[in-house]
Formats: structure tokens, C-alpha cells, sequence
């Protein structure tokens, strides 16, 4: 039951973009077609994953028990760009056909603040192990959701006219705030 | 000051303006600016780190080999970004807890590897000092005008200071999260009339 509302918390009410503002960049880069949101959703699902349980381990290994907490910041950001570095080197010799689609987007994830975000968030809630990986997966489920839907609504967007002054940037902002609204609905589910 | 300085030193506030020209740092500036205040205090911490970095990093490029220099800047600016978390838990321990998760978070502002990857591996200390200090005045002024605007609008202050009274209720929706996208999208359509651009 409780990994059920860590579930239903990270998507729909603390909706890591929506409603926490990480990994803005990738959200309003990213999401012009539906079919390149998609492939970043499952990039940064598969490495945050994996970030916050190496993390998670050195953080309970190394970190705490020798009294290095201060380290956490400059460890965690080593950490999460060698990962990035390994996952794109292993996935380049193992499936090139997986290379192709999730390729391009890896590089982008070692400055998505999404993923060094939620590694500090899992330990500062002082989760285990398991409600660490069911916090991250739900809330790479909710990015995923978030830049899927956003990217729904801007390829409606291009085939609109949009007032001059709204053009680029603003519009998509606006677009964000309303879609922001919405998922403010789920506000009232919170345990 | 020469013409290259001034120019280097003016180029962030306005016309390459981080977040509203170039749209770079979106995470804290979304995050943070429910009140002048948080906004005004992020901008600081960001500029600080930001001041650092581009001076340790323009001082070593000549030692850094290229293909490892991205490593590098991060772990060299994870650094002061460590150094900077341990000074504000020591004296701004209220700050330190409004602004939370976006503190080490700084480390993965696009505005500062930017800066350094662009300016400070290719330019010598003082210029990369002035673009730094010109850069995060241009972050601050954006953080604190949008932290200005949303606690004007949403909570019916400026700075903690209340003037609204009984005279109007405040629109409670622009410290929630869409308000930061409202009120950023507003102020960029006006910067943009303002720059002339098409």
C-alpha cells in the first residue's frame, strides 16, 4: 500500500515536471514530436533507474558510515556522468539498433537536473532500497507522461495560428501553465 | 575598461540575457522564484558559483586535456557548488532550506557549464571574471523580477512586505506551479516586444 501511494504521489501529484520543476530543459527541447518524447522518456527512465541505485549504494557504503556526507554533491555528479558514459558505450557494442533510437538523447542526460534531482531526493526522504526504485520509476513515469502529453499537444499547436506575439517560446510556456492546472487536480490524492 | 571588457561585462544583463533571451537554467528559476526574496538569494548563490568556476576553470584550460574537459568543469565546479552548500547551511540556514533541492542542483545549471565550455576555456581570468559578474547580474536581475512578479501577483507583497491589505485578494495561482509558467511566458512576450523580435 505504501509503494502504492510513493507510486501514485511521484506521477500524478508531485509530478516531477509539472510540479517540482526538474528537468525543465529536456521537457521544453525535446517534446516537438511525439515519437522523439517517447525515446527520451525511456532514456531517462532506464538511467535514472540506474542512478539512483548506484547511488544509493555508495551513498550507505561509502558515504555515510566514513562520515563524507558533504562529498554527496561532487560524488553523485561523477557518478551519474560515468553511468551515462557506460550505459552509452555498452548500448553502442551490444544493440546498435537501440543506439539509434536512445543515442542521441544520452549525452543530454547528464545535465538533466531530473536525474541528479531525484538521486538527492531518494536519500533525503531516507528511503530503503525498494521505495528508492519505486519513488524513481514512478517518477520517470511521470516525466515520460508529462513530455508525451506536451508534445501531443504541440504538434496540434504547429498546425494553428497563434497571435504574433505569442510565437515560440511563449506559447509553449503558456501551453506548460495549463497543463500544469490540470495535474493540479490531482492535488487532493496525498496520503 | 576598454571596449572588449565592457562589452564582455554588459553582454548577460540584457541583450544575452541567460534566462530570458537565451532560456537557459529553467529548473531553478521555476523552482525557486515563489517570492523576491528566494529569487533574489538563488541568483546570488548562482553567480558566486558561477564567479569561481570561470575563473579556476579559465586558469587551468591550458592544463586540461580537451577530450576530458567536460569531467572536468563539472567536477570543478561541483566543488565550489560543495563549497557554497557548506557556507549557506552555516550562515543562511532559513535560505538554505527555502531554496533545498535546488542548491546542489546548481552543478547541473546548463548557464554555468555553458559559460565555461563558451567563455572561460577560451578567455583569460579578468574577462571570464567580468562575463561571470555580467552573466549572474543578468540571472539575478531575471531571478528577482520573476520571484517580484509572482509575489506581487500571488501573495500581494514584495520583499515579506505586505501592501495589498483588505483592498484585493491575491491571486493564490501565481506562487503555485502554473504561475511560474504564466508569469515567466509574460514576461518573455514583453522582452521580446521590447527586443523587436519577429
Amino acid at each position: 500500500m505504501a509503494y502504492l501511494m510513493i507510486f501514485i504521489t511521484a506521477i500524478f501529484v508531485n509530478n516531477i515536471i509539472l510540479s517540482q520543476f526538474l528537468g525543465i530543459c529536456p521537457f521544453l527541447g525535446v517534446s516537438k514530436k511525439i515519437s522523439t518524447a517517447v525515446g527520451m522518456g525511456i532514456a531517462v527512465m532506464f538511467v535514472m533507474t540506474l542512478a539512483t541505485i548506484v547511488t544509493f549504494l555508495i551513498y550507505y557504503t561509502f558515504l555515510q558510515p566514513y562520515n563524507l556526507k558533504f562529498m554527496t554533491t561532487v560524488t553523485f555528479i561523477l557518478v551519474i556522468a560515468s553511468l551515462v558514459q557506460m550505459v552509452e558505450i555498452i548500448i553502442k557494442k551490444s544493440s546498435p539498433a537501440l543506439y539509434q533510437s536512445l543515442g542521441i538523447f544520452l549525452p543530454l542526460i547528464t545535465t538533466n537536473c531530473a536525474v541528479l534531482g531525484i538521486a538527492i531526493l531518494t536519500i533525503q526522504k531516507n528511503y530503503t532500497l525498494l521505495a528508492g526504485i519505486c519513488y524513481t520509476l514512478a517518477s520517470a513515469m511521470g516525466f515520460t507522461l508529462a513530455i508525451v502529453i506536451f508534445a501531443g499537444i504541440r504538434e496540434r499547436l504547429d498546425r494553428t495560428e497563434v497571435p504574433q506575439a505569442l510565437k515560440g517560446t511563449p506559447i509553449v510556456l503558456i501551453t506548460a501553465a495549463l497543463l500544469s492546472m490540470a495535474f493540479m487536480g490531482f492535488a487532493g490524492i496525498s496520503y | 575598461m576598454n571596449k572588449t571588457s565592457l562589452d564582455n561585462l554588459t553582454r548577460g544583463i540584457i541583450r544575452e540575457n541567460p534566462i530570458f533571451v537565451m532560456l537557459l537554467g529553467m529548473c531553478p528559476t521555476l523552482g525557486v522564484t515563489t517570492s523576491a526574496i528566494n529569487g533574489l538569494g538563488m541568483g546570488l548563490a548562482t553567480m558566486f558559483v558561477l564567479m569561481l568556476s570561470n575563473i579556476a576553470i579559465s586558469s587551468v584550460k591550458k592544463i586540461i586535456p580537451d577530450i576530458i574537459r567536460i569531467p572536468a568543469f563539472i567536477v570543478i565546479i561541483a566543488s565550489f557548488v560543495t563549497m557554497l552548500e557548506m557556507i549557506m547551511q552555516a550562515y543562511l540556514p532559513a535560505l538554505y532550506s527555502a531554496l533545498g533541492i535546488y542548491i546542489p542542483l546548481i552543478v547541473v545549471n546548463c548557464i554555468i557549464l555553458g559559460r565555461a565550455e563558451a567563455f572561460a576555456s577560451k578567455n583569460s581570468i579578468f574577462q571570464s571574471l567580468l562575463d561571470a559578474i555580467g552573466m549572474g547580474i543578468g540571472f539575478t536581475l531575471a531571478l528577482t523580477l520573476l520571484g517580484s512578479l509572482r509575489e506581487i501577483l500571488g501573495n500581494g507583497s514584495i520583499f515579506g512586505f505586505s501592501f495589498m491589505g483588505d483592498i484585493a485578494n491575491p491571486i493564490l495561482l501565481f506562487i503555485m506551479p502554473p504561475g511560474a509558467f504564466l508569469a515567466l511566458a509574460s514576461i518573455i512576450i514583453v522582452v521580446n516586444k521590447l527586443r523587436g523580435v519577429k
